[in-house]
């Protein structure tokens, strides 16, 4: 981590956002926003609040409601010399942009033979447990990391967010930037003044440990680090790595933790098919399989198309850091 | 509108146009229809995959091309738009590049023939999904308002199949609102591959749907490359001068298949093709220069045999160009070297 200040200051996600945000409207005006809600309300969140006073509407622009064209009119924007950072106010509303995203957004320099690029990010607030039900409460990471020419970012502490962001909006590609919303203002920590960048594509161990690694992201970070710190107290020594980005995905650390530990135990709110940990499960077979002392395990969301309204409905899709503890110590003991 | 209730001009207007500006367009016009050819026959022959005519939108391209300034303006073209990549500044020999996918063609082998992309002419790199360049265009018109670059503007074109995606309808709207630089360039040909116009839209004058986005509306005969100007110049000009997007159409006909794929005659007849043949804008144009004695017969020959001329150099100099090589598959997949795995 480059930090430019000593200071710091404790933020929320949704501060160290904004402020990220604001920094780089501030440093280069080339830098717009745009989304639905993103200037008179400052974002439904209120992450932008107020920057259309300072900066503008023609700096943080009120689309119109369509998605497909947000993120297409930021592809032409970046083509065309500015940097772009799009908003999709729920992760959920994505889906009429796919197209724009990965035909066009990821494919821009490749097609053209890297005459034309697109330095772009586009922001979502995902996950769920917050009552979103079926269409405010998804993950679609791994509807999109199957896509090269895209990079993916899902910081969950506050001083990660603002370092990837940055190097979000600092990337020549275009960047996902996935922000979960129970960690909007449930989290908070400390977080250097000053522009700094995180580079994308390295994890990060947020607890170190001995007998099992654990992988993940997103809120579920903090409710496996919760459950490891749990199981301190019975004697259990649990590391829990925080991936941060999820493409690229940093191999290095995870076969690092693993091949110490000899265990792995991959923890994501996303579903289990074809989710995250099924790549993260596959490389280490392929690299580490004989350097295992138990099987890989994935916690992860049922085979069901969301997340329900009715709170058990939701607490039945999403795992806690009870679930968490008892797999945990199951990996341990075994 | 229909193809046969457009007014057919057969005299001289000039919109401004010298003499040269008219010969320009024309060979422009004979050159479009002889890398068509170029690219059916080398298909035919079985060295090139696959290749896109635009025959039938000879006027129309080589006319809009002439009301684009080079240097300034933006293009946002689609696959059907070899008029306007020449016209604009693209030479055969990078049309054949493509065709041939050789190594030195800008995209390096990788797009079907007839994607152009070159940051050189200001023309847009662009996908084979329809639409999606037209948020493409509104960005770049919008990037271009935001730098307060007045006399700038994006001309983006589709045909009628397109107009049918609700991309197409957000940027008009987008573009409506906040008065962005930019020409919404229809051509309409009549055929969304296989499906006729009455089966795209219950309202076939696509230009009177500007009305409903708050934007000038125009429709013109895109047989004729001195109306095609002359409404694409007036377009241009309001955008680059702070008035605003247009949408404008001229109506053409799609004279050849959808591709070298495609076989026209499972959905539409001869006879509707030969009739269309008849108001073939290549010759009515050819008659109209020499009518008003602007070329005579023997330059028009001239002409075609230079055309020609031109066209066999760069078949032979882009054929005898290597293809990439296998190792560039892994090139600019992102900026620097890439691995998914750090």
């Amino acid at each position: 981590m480059a930090i430019a200040s000593s200071s710091s200051q404790i933020l929320n996600n949704v501060e160290a956002v904004r402020e990220t945000l604001y920094e780089a409207m501030k440093n280069d005006d080339r830098t717009v926003i745009l989304g639905e809600d993103v200037g008179n309300r400052g974002n439904v969140f209120l992450i932008t609040k107020d920057f259309i006073k300072e900066f503008g509407p023609e700096r943080v622009v009120d689309t119109p409601i369509a998605e497909a064209s947000i993120v297409g009119i930021a592809v032409g924007m970046a083509m065309e010399g500015l940097r772009p950072i799009a908003e999709i106010q729920f992760a959920d509303f994505i889906y009429p942009a796919f197209n724009q995203i990965v035909g066009e957004a990821a494919k821009t320099r490749y097609r053209s033979n890297g005459e034309y690029t697109c330095p772009l990010v586009i922001r979502t607030p995902y996950g769920g447990g917050v009552r979103g039900a079926l269409s405010h409460s998804v993950s679609i990471e791994a509807l999109f990391y199957h896509v090269p020419g895209l990079k993916i970012v899902a910081p969950s502490f506050p001083a990660d967010v603002k370092g990837l962001l940055n190097a979000a909006i600092d990337d020549p590609d275009p960047v996902l930037f996935l922000e979960h919303k129970k960690t909007y203002r449930l989290i908070k920590g400390e977080v250097p003044s000053g522009h700094y960048t995180i580079p994308i594509g390295k994890a990060d161990v947020k607890k170190t440990g001995s007998q099992l690694t654990v992988v993940s992201y997103g809120l579920y970070v903090h409710w496996a680090l919760e459950a490891a710190n749990a199981l301190e107290q019975e004697g259990m020594s649990v590391e829990v790595i925080d991936l941060r980005s999820i493409r690229p995905m940093d191999r290095t650390a995870i076969l690092e933790s693993v091949r110490k530990t000899r265990k792995l135990l991959i923890i994501h709110e996303d579903n289990k098919f074809g989710g995250i940990g099924a790549e993260i499960s596959a490389m280490v077979a392929e690299e580490a399989l004989f350097e295992l002392d138990a099987p890989i395990r994935r916690l992860a969301a049922p085979d069901v198309p969301a997340m329900g309204y009715a709170l058990p409905l939701e607490e039945e899709y999403m795992s806690s850091p009870t679930e968490m503890a008892e797999t945990m110590r199951e990996m341990v003991r075994f | 509108m229909a193809k046969s209730e457009i007014q057919v001009r057969k005299t001289l207007e000039r919109h401004g146009l010298s003499d040269e500006q008219l010969k320009a367009i024309f060979r422009n016009m004979l050159l479009q229809r002889q890398l068509d050819n170029r690219g059916f026959q080398l298909n035919r022959q079985g060295k090139v995959p696959f290749a896109l005519g635009s025959e039938g939108h000879e006027a129309l391209q080589a006319g809009a091309a002439m009301a684009f300034k080079r240097g300034k303006d933006i293009l946002a073209p689609y696959y059907r738009d070899l008029g306007l990549a020449i016209g604009i500044g693209l030479t055969p020999y990078e049309i054949l590049l493509s065709l041939f996918a050789r190594a030195e063609d800008h995209n390096g082998g990788r797009q079907f023939p007839n994607h152009y992309s070159s940051k050189r002419a200001g023309l847009m790199s662009f996908s084979s999904i329809l639409a999606a360049h037209i948020p493409h265009a509104t960005g770049a018109a919008y990037s271009l308002k935001y730098r307060k670059e007045a006399g700038r503007a994006v001309l983006v074109t589709c045909g009628d199949g397109t107009t049918s995606e609700g991309e197409w309808h957000e940027s008009m709207n987008f573009a409506a609102v906040h008065k962005l630089p930019m020409v919404m360039l229809v051509e309409n040909n009549q055929w969304a591959i296989s499906t006729p116009l009455s089966l795209q839209m219950a309202e076939p004058n696509i230009y009177k749907r500007a009305e409903g986005y708050g934007m000038p509306g125009e429709q013109f005969d895109g047989f004729d490359p001195i109306a095609t100007y002359d409404a694409v110049h007036r377009a241009m000009e309001r955008a680059r001068s702070g008035g605003g997007p247009s949408l404008i159409e001229g109506v053409c006909y799609r004279f050849l298949a959808h591709s070298t794929d495609d076989n026209d005659m499972t959905y539409r007849t001869k006879d509707e093709v030969s009739e269309n043949r008849k108001h073939d804008p290549v010759p009515r144009f050819e008659r109209v220069l020499v009518d008003a004695g602007v070329m005579t017969a023997e330059e028009v020959d001239e002409m075609k045999k230079s055309v020609l001329r031109e066209t066999n150099e760069a078949t032979d100099k882009a054929e005898a160009m290597p293809y990439p090589e296998a190792s560039d598959l892994y090139k600019h997949v992102y900026e620097g070297a890439w691995e998914p795995w750090q």
